[in-house]
């Protein structure tokens, strides 16, 4: 009679769930679509993220059921180039952290170097405790986070936030997660040398760089927030922007596409401007004509190209 | 002898999880949470020294806890307790006041009386020294 599996089933309501309901109770369902719309690309770190939110639901769910269940670490790191969305991402994983109650405020404080290490002796460890303390019951987001070990200077500040860091995120691991962000490379140097972080750490999240493809979509859903759209000779041109713009110097993904779109907007009023005696209607003030994206220094050979024409 | 001053204290004390749930309460509120400390409980001594500057901007009692358990660590012989301020307009001044840590040797303190011109009579607060407090 033991082994009958419907004999459980029966017993009682905390014994089956129904997990597209735990899910939208939750909101994760909600916050994931979200991340999974106005996210273009990103596909490792989507799954990531997805799996995170999975593990805390079941997490959660067997809490109820009597199941043995310890809170997870739940410490990050996002590593990747320049402007591939780790802030926005680490804003959305505050946002599911609190739907699931993971973390029981989900604000995000985000801080870099200059907010946790002090100028003087004894001033950093109440400055980083202060931040710390602003930071429990959310998420703690740490930018450019290898700034905070100096490997030339020994007596360097940083080392006493590393220390305080540490020891909240191994002692308080309910109350706060870290995030930890920065470029790659300069990351995997920073955790060489200190091991403590990397082992705290259960997430080591890496953000790809966007394809050209990904970052037109990308241009295309700025510009329809802020109400405009592409011309069909413009979304050539910006195709061949972007082609470009990879390969010069100082590109930062999905932040050189923001920068460019604003200054095709400066183009494109100025352009309306210029001519005073027309008349203009809505489709002329949301299109984006070829001439906006051409115009750019990009197809010049870039903003180096030119600072070294002049005399 | 329990010594009787703020909110809830003459309760049992307080366990460190309801501290925290009142604490949350006054951060929700939105008053500045400190938490100060004294050897000296005289019901007339209303300044006691601050641990840390005060606690406004927070969003969950955990950070308190942590500074609450760091002073307990150094001033664990001593009164300890937690105030929270509202500053908004027309209150500027503490909306709750509770004890969260007593020395295991309590302050006693003593009512003598002074009968002065016309049979008036004055009444003082003096503490009993600690070797009259074991008794």
């Amino acid at each position: 009679m033991l082994d009958v599996p419907h004999a459980t089933t029966a017993e009682s309501s905390e014994t089956n769930f129904d997990l597209r309901k735990e899910a939208e109770a939750a909101g994760i369902t909600d916050t994931l679509q979200q991340l999974e719309q106005e996210l273009i690309g990103l596909r490792p770190v989507k799954n990531r993220v997805r799996q995170i939110a999975s593990l805390l639901l079941i997490e959660r769910i067997r809490q109820r059921a009597g199941l043995a269940s310890s809170p997870p670490t739940l410490h990050m790191s996002f590593t990747g180039n320049p402007g591939t969305g780790k802030t926005t991402v680490a804003l959305r994983m505050a946002k599911i952290l609190h739907g699931l109650g993971f973390v029981r405020r989900g604000q995000v404080i985000s801080v870099t170097r200059d907010d946790l290490v002090g100028q003087y002796i004894g001033h950093t460890a109440p400055k980083t405790k202060e931040i710390l303390k602003k930071a429990m019951g959310g998420v703690l987001f740490i930018d450019e986070a290898y700034y905070l070990h100096r490997p030339d200077n020994e007596r360097d500040y940083g080392q006493e936030a590393i220390e305080i860091l540490l020891q909240v995120m191994e002692n308080q691991r309910e109350d706060l997660v870290v995030v930890l962000a920065g470029y790659g490379e300069r990351m995997t140097s920073f955790f060489a040398s200190n091991p403590g972080f990397r082992s705290r750490i259960a997430h080591h999240i890496e953000f790809p760089d966007y394809a050209e493809a990904e970052l037109l979509v990308i241009a295309e859903l700025m510009l329809r927030e802020r109400g405009y759209r592409l011309s069909a000779a413009a979304r050539e041109a910006f195709e061949k922007y972007i082609a470009l713009r990879r390969t010069q110097p100082f590109f930062s993904n999905a932040r050189s596409i923001r920068n460019a779109v604003d200054r095709i907007r400066l183009r494109q009023a100025d352009r309306l401007v210029s001519d005073l005696n027309r008349l203009l209607d809505v489709a002329d003030l949301e299109t984006i004509d070829p001439a906006d994206v051409l115009a750019s220094r990009v197809f010049s050979g870039g903003a180096d190209a030119q600072r070294s024409a002049k005399p | 002898m329990k010594l009787t001053q703020g909110c809830f204290s003459f309760l049992p004390d307080l366990t460190d999880e309801q501290i925290t749930k009142q604490v949350q309460y006054c951060l929700t509120n939105g008053w500045a949470v400190n938490i100060e400390f004294t050897d000296d409980p005289h019901p007339r001594n209303t300044y006691w020294e601050m641990w840390g500057l005060p606690m406004f901007d927070l969003q969950d009692a955990a950070g308190v806890m942590m500074e609450l358990a760091e002073c307990r660590r150094v001033y664990g012989d001593r009164y300890i307790r937690i105030s929270g301020f509202d500053s908004s307009h027309g209150w500027e001044s503490v909306r709750i006041s509770f004890l969260v840590n007593r020395p295991p040797q309590e302050a006693e303190f003593e009512l003598v009386r002074q009968e002065v011109g016309g049979r008036a009579i004055r009444y003082t607060t003096i503490r009993k020294p600690a070797a009259h407090a074991s008794s």
